[in-house]
């Protein structure tokens, strides 16, 4: 990667002291009305206070917790549907029409279903989370077994591979890597379901909190939520990243290699 | 063992490789398109011990005759035998060097060079014992731990010799395996091809669409015409004394004498080839 200018992250940084001050201006000069666009600098001491009182931890946790259980569950149902179908034409035949009706639904309207089979606890997040996540590791998966090359199939199979083998050593690390390109959607989607689910209807979580606010008309604290959210989703995403670099060693990076 | 000696014996009497008036077609891509026919009635044999090029334009099928080799495709048309015994599936007894890259990018060189050991359940020592020996044999001691991605074009050609020879095939398939190397590299494996080949006799189906390298490594060279519908056209003894220094070969009259003749057989069908892929 190439710099556009040295010192990038100063600027970035600049950037987003220039949007605050814009929005601190706004709102101060009453130009934008404080009651509906909130004021900068409370949104930052909500902040700050929820931090410093560790009140938001809590929150935090569940909303996490909501994350990562989505994102687990829907990745190896993905994972183990994607196999499945992809090596039997038969029952993916079958299955097609279903699948892509399901995946057409607008999954948003499932929440109050969920919170009535579920109840008000973290499941009915997490089963939201799930059918987000579930999609698109199931796609990528079904993509990526249909594509692996012939001849590395070829290949195995004339070294003396069985089926079972073949399934271990080239399907299931081929289809892995498809799991791990979809990684950030599929991370950044749980936590739209566990947010979403929070929202729609729950007791804690960072979701939660923006409900609750909102039916105070409290925006700053809306808009203290939304800026944690938004910190978590960077972190999750940071992490996301760093969990790929570790466990795809094996592919070329962008840059190298291009030719070959 | 106390298995009877005799009727195995007969059992692997035969050529290797024996092709009978194969012919391969391959679907139509639409529907109203008549199947297209890649091979017709080819009529080809690899003797036991024996090393056989084929040589022929691009497209003309070669890689298809080797895919029916291995029965990982099944000819529309005629049968082939091997050690006398009609193949039917998987050609267990063959390796196949394919002409396309089949490493595992998600595998080392060295966990590629001992896959087929694993697949067979090798214990892990004795599997990792071999594969070192394997790699360094192919000079590639230093690289085991590197992905295919981290090697150049020649090292994987390398790794993938390795992965094919470890098995110990009684048939090698080889398909353009040396036609990504330079070429002191490329003689250098030659010439170990020929002294791994030396030692043991496995029959070998060589492919290349180089004429000097298929004289200085075989037995007998077969010329296919330009496809479609491609066929044996010339079939060359190679009685070039052995042990060959693959370099030092090409030097002889006998050597010239023979890449004059088979050339000139050869000529025309690679005009025919051109002209088909232009227009
Ligand atoms: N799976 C397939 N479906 C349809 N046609 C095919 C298929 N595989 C090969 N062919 C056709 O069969 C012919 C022979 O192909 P093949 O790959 O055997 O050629 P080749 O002699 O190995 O060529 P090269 O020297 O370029 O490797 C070509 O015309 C090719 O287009
Ligand atoms: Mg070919």
């Amino acid at each position: 990667m190439h710099k556009p200018f040295p010192k990038l992250w100063l600027w970035q940084l600049l950037l987003a002291a220039l949007m605050f001050g814009l929005w601190w201006a706004l709102t101060a000069g009453n130009i934008l009305p404080p009651f509906f666009f909130g004021e900068p600098l409370k949104v930052v001491e909500r902040v700050f206070a929820w931090f410093s009182s560790g009140a938001i931890w809590e929150h935090i946790g569940i909303t996490l917790l909501e994350t990562a259980l989505a994102f687990a569950i829907g990745t190896l149902l993905g994972l183990g549907f994607g196999l499945w179908l992809a090596l039997s034409p038969t029952a993916s035949a079958l299955a097609d029409p279903y699948i892509k009706a399901a995946n057409a639904m607008p999954r948003v309207v499932l929440a109050p279903i969920f919170a009535v089979w579920f109840g008000l606890g973290i499941w009915s997040k997490v089963a939201l989370g799930v059918t987000l996540v579930f999609f698109i590791v199931f796609f990528n998966v079904f993509q990526g077994i249909r594509e692996v090359s012939p001849v590395l199939i070829a290949n195995a199979r004339m070294l003396g591979a069985s089926r079972r083998q073949l399934l271990s050593h080239i399907y299931l690390p081929s289809a892995t890597a498809w799991v791990f390109s979809s990684l950030h959607t599929s991370v950044g989607m749980a936590f739209v379901g566990a947010v979403v689910g929070e929202y729609l209807g729950s007791s804690r979580g960072v979701g939660y909190l923006i409900l609750q606010a909102e039916g105070a008309f409290d925006i700053n604290t809306v808009f203290a939520g939304i800026l944690v959210l938004t910190g978590f989703a960077l972190l999750l995403d940071a992490l996301v990243s760093f969990a790929e670099k570790r466990l795809l060693k094996w592919q070329p990076q962008h840059t190298e290699r291009a030719g070959n | 063992m106390s298995l009877p000696k005799q009727p195995k014996e007969a059992a692997a009497s035969g050529a290797a490789l024996d092709f009978r008036a194969v012919t391969v077609r391959f679907p139509p891509r639409q529907k109203g398109d008549k199947a297209f026919t890649a091979v017709r009635e080819a009529t080809l044999t690899v003797g036991a011990g024996e090393f056989v090029s084929v040589v022929g334009p691009t497209g003309c099928g070669k890689s298809t005759l080797l895919n029916v080799a291995a029965g990982l495709h099944r000819p529309a048309g005629g049968e082939i035998k091997i050690f006398g015994h009609v193949l039917q599936g998987l050609n267990r007894q063959a390796g196949y060097m394919f002409q396309a890259d089949a490493l595992l990018p998600w595998k080392t060189a060295f966990e590629n060079v001992i896959l087929g050991l694993q697949f067979r359940g090798m214990a892990e020592q004795e599997a990792a014992d071999l594969g070192n020996y394997w790699l360094m044999k192919v000079g590639l001691g230093h690289a085991g731990d590197r992905y295919p991605h981290q090697l150049s074009g020649g090292m994987r050609k390398r790794v993938a010799l390795a992965q094919t020879l470890i098995v110990d095939p009684k048939i090698l398939l080889m398909d353009e395996p040396f036609s990504a190397l330079d070429i002191q590299t490329r003689q250098l494996m030659e010439n170990e091809l020929l002294a791994l080949w030396q030692a043991d006799r496995k029959s070998v189906l060589f492919i290349t669409h180089d004429l000097e390298e298929a004289i200085s490594l075989s037995d007998r060279v077969v010329v296919l015409s330009a496809g479609p519908e491609t066929r044996p056209i010339g079939d060359f003894q190679i009685g070039l004394p052995r042990p060959r220094d693959v370099a030092e070969v090409r030097l002889t009259p006998a050597f010239l004498e023979l890449h004059e003749r088979i050339w000139h057989a050869m000529r025309e069908e690679v005009l025919k080839g051109y002209a088909q892929t232009l227009s």
